[in-house]
């Protein structure tokens, strides 16, 4: 895989992201080509199933790069995060020079202690690549992890590079196209903010939807994707506890089109709704009467997408 | 005549200022106002602003001082009669009405300062009488039963203050970080690896690792409404203690609407993160309708805000304008999205207390704790019940459905 030159223009980034399938607004793909540009990372905020973490294999895809991507999750440390020691493998070295004899200990801390013995985690992988291209690093779910991460994160950020203790900084040769996500389940610290260009992925509008739909989907029924994209977007209108997004919207227009329906009818709603809806709450307000009004709706406001 | 920096005069006054400075709760000792004098000479006073910024330099230490520094900086260097007017603005009933709108905005601390300051210059024969440490704390005493609705400016005063030192305990849980521990329950390999190299052909010990502790994060709902309108001011100087007491403290308040007022309550002085409060609530005051603010604390805050096993505080009367109606299922969404939810109620210092209003019988079922909130003495009490461990009734909300 050998680097595809970055995009020299907002347009042109539109179309890297649509050449992978990828239908984004404006505003995404502006963010998404500063970011590349300027060399920051892209801070991706916004609710569960809006598309986040597709931006990084998207742009990992378009630009022919690898991408390395970090699961945060409370507790995360450098062990999993950064580097680890293989211990077996020193602990057999140690064993072994035991055996053999007449080494220094002095000596034998500075064997043990290199690379040959160290193990990459993501953060790693991306600052100091095998294959010396700069992959797309993705940090996912920022919010998962707790503050002291986070601030471990900043000299990562900032200055692209990990201190070893035992071996000294370790410095990217060539930064790595940084996206770090985060659903909001807490905010994240200014410090890490103001590194990183910063921008709020929003539900798509009923247009783009249909787009990425057809896109997606390209067996789907032209009316059943115009029924069920007018449909979540009521839904979204509706004041729930979670508003579906456009994963729910693709999964639902799947788990319709493996029911062979071409068409929304308030039976086939009621009985995959579970597919949009994840809180008991919010399908109790979908009472069949509801339903049936909304699957009204949106077939009148389908025809006219 | 030109000033001069070595005037024993300006030495009289640089020692008063310092001296109005430690009365308005600065921690500046006799040390500080000879190095204050020290830095006035050094650098003359023929500029104002070096002036200012010598002082500030010896006098400050902490950011957070800096404000009640600029205030007395201005209004005891400025014009020797702004002190006298500023006076008499306090005091508007003896005097009528002298106190002009062109007058800044003092903190109380800074006005009491400069009030007692005042009055020692003025009488020579009114010496200073210091303050008995025992007679305080008897009186402290006294207060900690007071209920908040009763007391006079003066006692609300000293109430603040000891506010301002209230910690509140909240109960630490594992998180997955971990630390060093001789007793741990996990090896540290990376420790032992370095105690192998360095035991070289003996026995190496192994080194061990045990889970971090950490508090959860908290978040205070408090009623501001007409009902509560006696306790409130006392409440945010609880909730401002609390918020800077610690980290991942979140605030809101709710009358008919809900307004989060952490980044207000996060300036250090009291004072001023008050007034930002006053400006940045709507609705003081006035009804209450605790079902639709807590719908949208649910709808918007709760997934921000309620992660990591969080406490929620709730402060309310449970009075309701819309008598509970929509109350128990927003109350059951709240108590499933946080690990522990806890009522303060200011009604409950009546012993004759009963559940009837239906607003507090719809939040009743789904409270972990239930608790009185309207004297200090409570509120230590709440400390103590809050370091309880938490524990919930497994019954609770099939008992509620």
């Amino acid at each position: 895989m050998s680097p595809i030159a970055h995009p020299a223009t907002v347009d042109a980034t539109l179309d890297l992201l649509e050449r992978q399938d990828y239908i984004a607004d404006r505003r995404l793909a502006t963010a998404v080509f500063l970011s590349l540009r300027m060399a920051r990372p892209l801070f991706l905020e916004g609710e569960a199933g809006v598309g986040k973490t597709e931006i990084a294999k998207v742009l990992a895809a378009g630009l022919g790069r690898r991408m390395v991507r970090l699961q945060c999750y409370e507790g995360l440390d450098t062990a999993a995060a950064v580097y680890e020691w293989n211990y077996p493998r020193q602990m057999i070295e140690i064993r072994l020079a035991e055996a053999a004899g007449g080494v220094e200990r002095s000596e034998l801390t500075h064997d043990i202690f290199t690379t040959r013995f160290l193990l990459k985690r993501p953060l790693l992988q991306a600052l100091a690549p095998e294959d010396g291209i700069a992959p797309v690093l993705l940090i996912d779910e920022l919010d998962r992890t707790d503050e002291p991460f986070e601030a471990y994160l900043l000299e990562v950020l900032s200055e692209y590079q990990v201190t070893i203790p035992e071996l000294g900084s370790v410095r990217a040769q060539e930064p790595p196209i940084v996206v770090v996500t985060s659903n909001r389940t807490r905010e994240i610290h200014d410090a890490i903010k103001r590194r990183c260009l910063y921008h709020w992925v929003d539900y798509p509008d009923a247009r783009r939807e249909l787009a990425i739909i057809r896109r997606k989907c390209p067996q789907a029924a032209e009316s059943l994707a115009r029924e069920v994209v007018a449909f979540t977007q009521r839904l979204r209108s509706m004041d729930l506890f979670k508003a579906p997004g456009i994963a729910e919207t693709l999964d639902w227009a799947e788990a319709l089109m493996a029911l062979d329906r071409v068409a929304l009818d308030p039976q086939t709603v009621a009985d995959t709704l579970g597919v949009l809806l994840k809180y008991q709450d919010d399908l109790a307000r979908l009472t069949p009467d509801v339903a049936t009004v909304l699957v009204a709706e949106a077939k009148a406001e389908g025809i006219r997408l | 005549m030109t000033p001069d920096a070595r005037s024993p005069r300006l030495a009289e006054n640089v020692v008063h200022f310092v001296r109005i400075l430690r009365a308005a709760g600065l921690p500046v000792g006799p040390a500080r106002a000879l190095d204050a004098l020290a830095a006035v000479q050094a650098v003359g006073i023929e500029h104002r602003t070096d002036f200012r910024v010598a002082l500030c330099s010896v006098l400050v230490s902490r950011h957070d001082h800096l404000e009640l520094f600029e205030q007395a900086f201005d209004v005891f260097w400025r014009d020797p009669k702004l002190l006298e007017r500023m006076l008499a603005a306090l005091l508007p009933k003896i005097h009528g009405r002298v106190g002009d709108a062109q007058l800044p905005q003092l903190p109380a601390r800074l006005a009491q300062a400069l009030i007692h300051a005042q009055q020692s210059a003025d009488s020579d024969d009114a010496r200073e009488v210091e303050l008995d440490a025992a007679f305080t704390f008897s009186a402290r005493e006294v207060l900690q039963k007071k209920d908040f609705a009763t007391m006079t400016a003066e006692e609300l005063i000293e109430v603040h203050a000891m506010l301002a030192h209230l910690k509140l305990p909240l109960p630490q849980i594992a998180v997955r970080r971990t630390k060093a521990a001789a007793r741990g329950r996990t090896i540290d390999l990376r420790a032992t690896m370095r105690g192998m190299v360095g035991a070289a052909g003996a026995v190496a010990p192994l080194k061990f690792r045990t889970r971090r502790h950490q508090t959860p994060p908290l978040v205070v709902l408090c009623d501001i409404s007409g009902s509560m309108d006696r306790y409130a001011r006392m409440l945010l100087h609880f909730l401002h203690a609390i918020t800077n007491d610690r980290h991942r403290v979140h605030a809101l308040v709710f009358g008919t609407r809900l307004t989060n007022i952490t980044r207000h309550l996060k300036h250090r002085d009291v004072d001023v993160a008050l007034e930002r409060v006053t400006s940045a609530v709507a609705d003081w005051a006035g009804g209450t309708r605790i079902g639709a603010s807590l719908a949208e604390f649910n709808r918007k805050w709760s997934r921000r805000l309620l992660g990591q096993n969080a406490v929620v505080l709730l402060i309310s009367d449970g009075l309701d304008a819309d008598a509970g109606h929509g109350l128990d299922f927003e109350m059951e969404r709240l108590a499933k999205s946080c690990a522990r939810l806890v009522w303060l109620n200011p009604l409950l210092r009546y012993s004759g207390f009963e559940a009837r209003p239906a607003g507090i019988r719809a939040m009743l079922p789904y409270v972990d704790d239930f608790l009185p909130v309207h004297n200090l003495a409570s509120l230590k009490d709440l400390a103590g019940a809050l370091r309880a461990k938490p524990h919930r009734d497994e019954t609770m909300f099939a008992h509620a459905a």
